[in-house]
Order: C-alpha cells, then sequence, then structure tokens
C-alpha cells in the first residue's frame, strides 16, 4: 500500500487536480496515509513573485499561505501532511527530493500542454517519471 | 548573515562552473551593450570584467552577477553622442561616488516609495528598450541578414531541449559566426562596429577639463544612472534573495555597487549594475557564492585576451539575436497574464511608466513619472470621506459622524457635507473615525466651526486621536485664518 506520498504542486489549479486524484487514490484507507507537498520555486517564478510581491519575505509569506490551504483541506480529509518549499529547477530538485527520502510514491500533475508543446517543451512529468526511484503517478 | 569564509569558499564547484557559463553568456551581451551607447566593445568588456571583479569583493548579495547592463547603456547614448567616451567615463566615477553615498546614507530603505506597478513597468519598458534598440540593425539588410537572425533564435531556444551544459546563446553565436565566415556572406560583424585591443584594461583619469561647466553636463546623466543602477541593483538582490532563499544586505550593495563604478570609470568602462537574466542563470547553473562573480569576471577578460581576433569577426545579426532573447527574458509577462486581476489604476500607473519611458528614452524619468502618478493616485483614493449626522430629539443639536481622513485633497469635500443654515444651538462633530494630517485639516475644521458661529451655532469636537488633537493644538492655537 502506498503510505508515504509526495505530491509535486505549485497551487495552481491544475496541481490542486492531482491532489485531488490522489485523495481519491487512498481514500479507503486515508488514516494511515502521509502526503508531503513539495512546492519547487524556480528562477523565474523568483523574478516574477518577486515584482510582484516586492521582496523575497513577502513572497515567502505568499507562498506559505497558498500551502496553507492545500494542507488544511488534507487536513479535514483527515490526512496527515506537511509543507517543503525549496529553490531551484523544479524537475531535478522534485527528483533529488524524492529519492533522498522514503517514499512510496510519487505524484505529479501534466499541464495538459498538446501535443506540439509536449514534444518541443519536454516537461517536468516526463523526468520525474523517468528519473525518480519510488512509482510515480502522473496526474492527467 | 553567513561569514566571509562560507560567502566566498561555501560552494567552490557550483561557484567555479556557474562563473565560467556567466562569463561566456557576458561576452555577446556586454558587447551588444557597448553598441547600443555608441562606444567600441571593449568599453563593455572592460566593464563587466572590472565591475563583476570587484563586486564579488565589495557587493552585498553574494551570487548575483553585476556587469555593463542594457538599462545603463540606454542613458548614456545621447551623452556619448554629444561629448564623447571620456565625458562618459567622467560620469561614470560620478555615478559610483553618488551609489557610495546613497548606501552610506541608507538610503536603499527608500526604496519602499517606489510602488511594484512602477517596478513592473521599468522591467517592462527596458525590455521593449533593448528590443527597439535592436530594430537599426535591420535596416537596409539582406535577407542573409535576417536568417542569420533568426537561426540565433532557434538555436538559443531549442538547443536547450538538448542539453543546458553550455549556454545556448554561446552556441549560437559560435555557429552564426561559423557560418558567416565560411559562407563569406559579407554581413556586418562587431569589427565593423569599433576596435577591439586585446589588453588588459589600464588605469587612467577621464581626459577633461575639470570644472563646474564639465559637472552640469555629466551630473544629470550620473544621477540618473544612480537610480536606475541602484533599481535594478536592489531588485535583482531580492530576485537572488529569494531565488536562493538567504538574506543581504543592501546598504552594502549599494555602496558596492559605487565603488565598482568608480573603479571601472578609471580603467575605462562604462557604467553597469546588477542584471537580472544573469544573476538567475548563475543561480540556475548552480552559483551562490562571491567566487562566481570573480570567475565570470576573470574568465570573460581571459577569453577575450585569447580570442579576440575571433570576436571581431561575430556578425552583428547574431548579437541582434541574443538582444532579441535578453528582452523577451526581461519582459515581465506574468504582468500581463495578470493584468486583469490587479486593480486598474496599478495597471495604468505601470502603462505610464512604460510609456514615458518609451517617450523620453529615459529609464529614470518613467521610474520618477510612476512615483508621482501613483502619490496622485492614492491620494485622490484616500480623499474620499463620508460624514453621517443625526439630530437629538428636540432639533436643538445635530451631531455629525466623519469617516476618512483629512488632509489637503479631502477637506474640500469634507466642506460640503455640512448644512451650516440649520437653525441649532449646538453642533458635535465625532472625528473618531476620522485622522487630521496637516495644516489644511486644522484649517477646515477652523472654517466649519466659524461658519456655524455666523449662524450662532456652538461647536464642539470629538473623538480626536492622540496624533490629531496634537497637531489641532499646535496649529489651532495660532488661529491660522483659512
Amino acid at each position: 500500500m502506498f503510505k508515504q506520498l509526495l505530491v509535486a504542486t505549485d497551487g495552481s489549479e491544475h496541481s490542486k487536480r492531482s491532489l485531488e486524484k490522489t485523495v481519491e487514490m487512498v481514500s479507503n484507507y486515508k488514516e494511515q496515509v502521509t502526503i508531503d507537498l513539495l512546492y519547487v520555486v524556480g528562477g523565474q517564478v523568483s523574478k516574477a513573485d518577486v515584482l510582484k510581491y516586492g521582496d523575497s519575505d513577502v513572497a515567502s509569506l505568499k507562498r506559505k499561505e497558498l500551502m496553507k490551504d492545500t494542507e488544511d483541506y488534507l487536513k479535514a480529509e483527515g490526512i496527515a501532511t506537511k509543507s517543503i518549499v525549496l529553490h531551484g529547477e523544479p524537475a531535478p530538485t522534485i527528483i533529488e527530493y524524492a529519492n533522498d527520502h522514503n517514499y512510496d510514491c510519487v505524484i505529479v500533475g501534466s499541464r495538459g500542454k498538446n501535443q506540439l508543446q509536449t514534444m518541443v517543451l519536454g516537461s517536468v512529468s516526463h523526468k520525474v517519471v523517468k528519473y525518480a526511484k519510488a512509482p510515480v503517478l502522473v496526474v492527467k | 548573515m553567513e561569514s566571509m569564509r562560507q560567502q566566498w569558499f561555501g560552494n567552490i564547484k557550483g561557484d567555479v562552473l556557474a562563473g565560467m557559463v556567466v562569463a561566456l553568456a557576458l561576452i555577446p551581451e556586454a558587447i551588444a551593450f557597448s553598441i547600443i551607447a555608441g562606444v567600441d566593445p571593449m568599453v563593455g568588456l572592460y566593464a563587466s570584467f572590472s565591475i563583476s571583479v570587484v563586486i564579488a569583493f565589495v557587493g552585498g548579495r553574494p551570487g548575483m552577477i553585476s556587469a555593463a547592463t542594457g538599462a545603463m547603456a540606454l542613458l548614456m547614448i545621447t551623452l556619448v553622442a554629444d561629448y564623447g567616451l571620456e565625458y562618459l567615463l567622467a560620469t561614470t566615477i560620478l555615478t559610483g561616488i553618488l551609489q557610495v553615498i546613497f548606501g552610506l546614507c541608507n538610503l536603499a530603505r527608500f526604496m519602499k516609495f517606489i510602488p511594484r506597478s512602477v517596478m513592473v513597468g521599468f522591467v517592462n519598458a527596458l525590455a521593449i528598450l533593448i528590443f527597439t534598440s535592436q530594430l537599426d540593425h535591420f535596416v537596409d539588410e539582406t535577407w542573409i541578414m535576417y536568417t542569420l537572425v533568426a537561426l540565433t533564435l532557434a538555436i538559443i531556444y531549442l538547443l536547450p531541449l538538448l542539453t543546458k551544459i553550455v549556454p545556448s546563446t554561446l552556441i549560437a553565436i559560435i555557429a552564426v559566426t561559423a557560418i558567416a565566415i565560411s559562407m563569406n556572406a559579407g554581413v556586418r560583424t562587431v569589427g565593423d562596429m569599433g576596435e577591439l585591443t586585446r589588453t588588459l584594461p589600464t588605469f587612467l583619469l577621464p581626459n577633461i577639463p575639470l570644472n563646474f561647466e564639465t559637472l552640469t553636463i555629466i551630473f544629470p546623466y550620473a544621477l540618473a544612472l544612480t537610480i536606475v543602477g541602484l533599481l535594478e541593483s536592489l531588485l535583482t538582490a531580492s530576485i537572488v534573495d529569494d531565488a536562493t532563499n538567504t538574506e543581504s544586505n543592501k546598504n552594502k550593495e549599494s555602496r558596492g555597487q559605487g565603488i565598482a563604478n568608480i573603479i571601472t570609470g578609471f580603467f575605462g568602462g562604462m557604467a553597469g549594475c546588477a542584471m537580472i537574466g544573469q544573476s538567475v542563470i548563475n543561480v540556475k547553473s548552480g552559483g551562490s557564492g562571491r567566487l562566481s562573480s570573480l570567475v565570470a569576471g576573470v574568465f570573460l577578460m581571459f577569453l577575450i585576451i585569447v580570442l579576440g581576433d575571433v570576436v571581431v569577426q561575430i556578425p552583428m545579426a547574431a548579437l541582434a539575436g541574443v538582444m532579441i532573447m535578453v528582452s523577451i527574458g526581461t519582459f515581465d509577462w506574468s504582468s500581463i497574464k495578470h493584468i486583469t486581476k490587479i486593480p486598474l489604476t496599478d495597471t495604468a500607473v505601470m502603462v505610464v511608466t512604460v510609456g514615458t519611458v518609451l517617450f523620453t528614452h529615459n529609464l529614470a524619468y518613467g521610474v520618477l513619472t510612476g512615483v508621482v502618478l501613483s502619490a496622485i493616485i492614492f491620494a485622490a483614493k484616500i480623499s474620499k470621506i463620508e460624514v453621517f449626522s443625526a439630530t437629538s430629539g428636540d432639533d436643538q443639536s445635530r451631531v455629525y459622524f466623519v469617516y476618512g481622513q483629512l488632509f489637503f485633497a479631502s477637506v474640500t469635500e469634507f466642506i460640503t457635507h455640512f448644512e451650516f443654515k440649520e437653525d441649532l444651538k449646538e453642533v458635535t462633530i465625532d472625528l473618531t473615525h476620522s485622522h487630521l494630517w496637516d495644516d489644511s485639516a486644522v484649517g477646515a475644521l477652523d472654517k466649519v466651526k466659524a461658519k456655524f458661529e455666523q449662524n450662532g451655532t456652538k461647536v464642539q469636537y470629538k473623538g480626536l486621536n492622540r496624533e490629531s488633537s496634537e497637531l489641532f493644538d499646535k496649529i489651532g492655537g495660532l488661529g491660522s485664518g483659512h
């Protein structure tokens, strides 16, 4: 059974969907499950957030608030959870964190790009599937 | 704050590799920014070398990359065109002195007076200016040039899908240069834009008359460069703070930028500042310490001395392609995406900031206009005042409840809320939910009182908070005749 789960999230609608699917997956035994939420802040996101919020402290606060909503949702479902915010390139950071900790399953969202975009741009989910040691669930 | 030792040697491998990547990415930009400013490529290259090396020692934000930048180059165009290089070097030194003064006076905290919408406008205007500055290179050109630009952009954006080890801008430049040379295409090259000497910079005093007239020429430019340089540097510092999840010393950074510019001016370089794009590249490539900036500067100079002959053969088309990429990367695209979510007035300030910059070609004017407009909009928003009133049962007295801020912009509206002709014995003005801010506010209260008393109605105030009543006592006691 998958009990220790890692969900990569960025607070977007799309990552909410992958979280909902995860909860659905473990709904039969959710009191035994821990879901860790991982938010990786990339360089471009840092730039956009600092411009949007003024400085790094406010940006960090906003990210925590964003994670808090998701945490509350999980707690309301009766699932143990904690949030981790890391800085760096999304794909390698997610993979490194996932491989350094013993997770039973890693859940990532796929961004719903069209075929051309997926082919040209590559994707975080693709890399995680390839390099994470644990089983990976890609929520479409 | 981590120790100096940690800031220098805490991340040797990451810093050295990232520094080399940054050096490779800096070369095309330093050359292109020199050409924007209208000086020889060496002026920008010397500046990038000197600034990144000096900042490594005196900066307040380890891991941030500073060098010759587009924002600064754009401010120098008219100075160079009208007075020449020597005046630019003197301006660079003066800019440095002003920045050191800013740092010593802890002026970094005044950055809070620059609203976010102005910051976003600044960044977007910078991106647009860098883009439009490239359009000159397209005039009267052949299809070969257009093809080379397209090829440069294609390599820059598509190569990272295959590998991210080498910066794609560098590969693009090498590939396009190789094609241009082997085809003998006859397109314009860096060599056509100015001389590239393969020597280390030397210490020189700018050759200008040291008098008051010189100062009146260079001071306005230096002030604009100071403001824009610090603005972009402190903004970049915040971004690096966020990307590395560490703190930085903003006043030390202001001083450091100043020291770097002073030294750079004496060594024949143009004024520079921190670079958002390069700093993001540095952090992404694993750089986070002071060593990364030092390696970037030294490696850049090494490459120029070794490869000078090749550098002059880089086609302008390749540089134009790189600059278009820089402008796309600089633009804050999320500001367009979120345009429907933020208040209309903020969008207006952002657009006016951009518009002013595009019209005046001066980023400093744009920031100034944006700040003034924001202040006016703020004053207009906060000057909304509401007054409710109720009479006593016997119609002998009335109480007015005032909601809102009383200051110069709101007093005119404030006075219109009172019915002075009403036949009353007494009026009470309840100011519990109000605040008096200035002389005009006290004057308005005096005026209301005077008008009521002309009609034989007594006036009393209630609920003034401590600050307001102190102000009232101080000014009101003077019997000011507003």
